[in-house]
């Protein structure tokens, strides 16, 4: 109780909302480096999967690549990148460039494997008449796969987007920003309100994330019905792809 | 228009051949019904004629050009295809799912409503469903939608995979009176691949019948196979009743009726009975100027000196020259008679069918 008092007064102290260390500063970072990682991520997780769901080939390929991704912690892909930019690129070391590094190969995995799959479970009918009809490969795959999918597409970067806000805290760890700088610095100074402070913080970033996905998840998904908005297929083909 | 010169597949990793060294013509305007068992490569054989499969060996023309040396895509816009499941696509309206081919040609907008309309018509598909979505059609409208999509282009060629199949019998036996009745019309070159030899009967103008391996056991018009099977697999595969079921295929017309006793409505019932006689039978048809108006037996002439004074009875048993020979036996068997009469146009009396007639037929087959 006195520890939720003191991260209400810490959170409505109006020096913390402002200046180079302030709330709205940080939050700019970390959202920055979420972006980045999460967009590098959507950019080559997104067409390897369309490719590879498409030709229906190599998804053991994709399947362990995205199962390594997992294993690995994130802690020490951020420390091996570290020591790796010291060495290469010194002036990004410090915090944006190793933790792009891991919060990019933390978020591939749901992407490429959402996608892959998506795509995979498209009918293989519906598909078949499409060719039969004299639709070219990439007709099948743009107009066909990708609108179907794209609902399971979008839950793949919605749970990859948030696993990457909440673990874009480490950057503070090898001296970034982002919201991960109260934890550290609180906790060096022994502030629990700040500590507390950041956590929540994060929390509610990471959560605003996942509600904005889950819109972007709605729109996309193709109409299948002339009475409502959104099919019950796609629903059942998440189901089926989280099964 | 398609002609397939000893061709053969292989899939990778199969020993066995999935069809072998096969030739078939098959001439412009035809239906040709590819069946067999499972495993007999009809799917494949039709899957390499749009070449979603590719031959390992042999040539397929269709009209008169080869295949493989044209560009798959421009090829298949050219071919219609309907597959047992249609494969409609989900995310588009019945409308947007006809304009497929269309759009891909690159119509005009006001072109591809017109042709629609047109289908939509043709297929007797409500104008209100344009905008629906497959999901909200019932097995039968989806099959037609396939049909009617598959024809948006108006190919000269079709290929049609189990095209019934997927619904129940009486939606299936309607689709099939459909589409045959839409054929006649639009004269395409069509091969039909199906399991059922009951729907090849009715559907081909030539039946192929494979064997496992896709060998070719016998190409002829189903009324052949049914009374000439080239062999014992032939005979096995069209099943016991195959002299009941080339009836269907035989008109009434074809095998030519017999002279029966007839009288006119103004003789006397001496000469009817005189007629009787002479034909064995205790009865007699009775026509006014050889329009047909029923019968009469011995007993109702009894004490009366002219036919005018006996109203004539009807033919219960009544089947016309277009009437098939199964539809004949139907009456003739329900009436509970053996004798039925056959009538042509404006009702003219041709002569009568007799149930030992029919079955003279079925012992011939």
């Amino acid at each position: 109780m006195h520890t939720f008092v003191d991260v209400l007064h810490w959170l409505t102290t109006s020096s913390h909302w402002s200046g180079s260390g302030g709330i709205p500063i940080r939050v700019g970072e970390h959202l920055e480096l979420s972006v980045v990682s999460v967009g590098l991520a959507c950019a080559v997780a997104i067409p390897v999967g369309l490719v590879v769901g498409h030709l229906r080939r190599y998804e053991f390929l994709a399947v362990s690549f995205a199962n390594l991704g997992r294993a690995v912690p994130s802690f020490a892909i951020l420390v091996l990148a570290y020591l790796l930019f010291l060495q290469l690129w010194p002036s990004l070391a410090f915090g944006f460039g190793p933790t792009v590094v891991a919060l990019f190969l933390l978020s591939v995995p749901p992407i490429l494997t959402n996608t892959y799959v998506g795509v995979q479970s498209v009918d293989a009918d519906t598909v078949e008449a499409a060719r039969g009809m004299g639709m070219t490969e990439r007709d099948v795959l743009l107009r066909l796969e990708l609108p179907l999918a794209a609902p399971l597409i979008m839950a793949g970067v919605r749970t990859g987007a948030v696993t990457a806000v909440a673990t874009a805290t480490l950057a503070a760890l090898i001296g970034g920003g982002g919201l991960g700088r109260f934890i550290i610095d609180g906790f060096h100074t022994n502030d629990v309100a700040m500590v507390v402070s950041g956590a929540v913080l994060v929390a509610i970033l990471s959560i605003l994330t996942e509600g904005a996905f889950a819109l972007v998840e709605r729109a996309v998904r193709p109409r299948t019905s002339s009475r409502q908005t959104g099919g019950t297929l796609a629903a059942g083909r998440r189901s089926r792809a989280v099964a | 228009m398609i002609s397939l010169e000893g061709v053969s597949k292989q899939f990778r990793g199969s020993r066995r051949l999935a069809v072998s060294n096969l030739s078939l013509e098959i001439s412009e305007g035809e239906t040709v019904v590819l069946v067999g068992p499972s495993g007999c490569g009809k799917t494949t054989t039709m899957r390499m004629i749009n070449r979603l499969i590719e031959p390992s060996a042999g040539t397929i023309l269709v009209d008169g050009k080869d295949v493989m040396k044209q560009d798959p895509v421009i090829l298949r816009r050219g071919i219609g295809y309907v597959i047992q499941s249609i494969g409609l696509l989900p995310h588009r309206t019945v409308a947007q799912n006809i304009a497929t081919v269309p759009k891909l040609a690159d119509w005009d907008d006001r072109r591809i409503d017109a042709r629609v309309d047109e289908l939509m018509e043709t297929f007797g598909l409500d104008p209100e469903l344009k905008d629906r979505y497959p999901s909200e059609l019932s097995g039968g409208q989806r099959q037609r939608v396939g049909v009617a999509r598959a024809l948006a282009v108006d190919p000269p060629v079709m290929l049609m995979d189990e095209p019934f199949a997927a619904v129940d019998p009486i939606v299936r036996a309607r689709l099939q009176d459909e589409f045959l009745g839409i054929q006649e019309r639009l004269r395409k070159t069509i091969v039909f691949v199906t399991h059922d030899i009951d729907e090849a009967i009715k559907m081909a103008d030539r039946i192929a019948i494979l064997n496992i391996g896709g060998i070719l056991e016998q190409y002829a018009p189903p009324e052949e196979i049914l009374r000439a099977p080239a062999n014992a697999f032939v005979e096995d595969f069209v099943g016991a009743e195959r002299g009941l079921k080339r009836l269907a295929l035989i008109k009434v017309a074809e095998i030519g009726v017999e002279d029966g006793p007839v009288v006119d409505r103004e003789a006397s019932s001496e000469e009817a009975l005189r007629v009787m006689e002479k034909f064995g039978y205790d009865w007699a048809t009775v026509v006014d100027e050889g329009r047909l108006l029923g019968w009469v037996d011995r007993g109702s002439l009894d004490g009366r000196p002219s036919l005018a004074d006996v109203p004539p009875r009807r033919f219960s048993a009544y089947v016309t020259a277009d009437s098939s020979l199964r539809e004949a036996l139907d009456a003739i068997v329900t009436n509970q008679t053996n004798v039925a009469v056959v009538a042509g146009d404006g009702d003219r009396y041709l002569g009568i069918l007799t149930v030992e007639r029919i079955s003279q037929e079925i012992v011939s087959s």
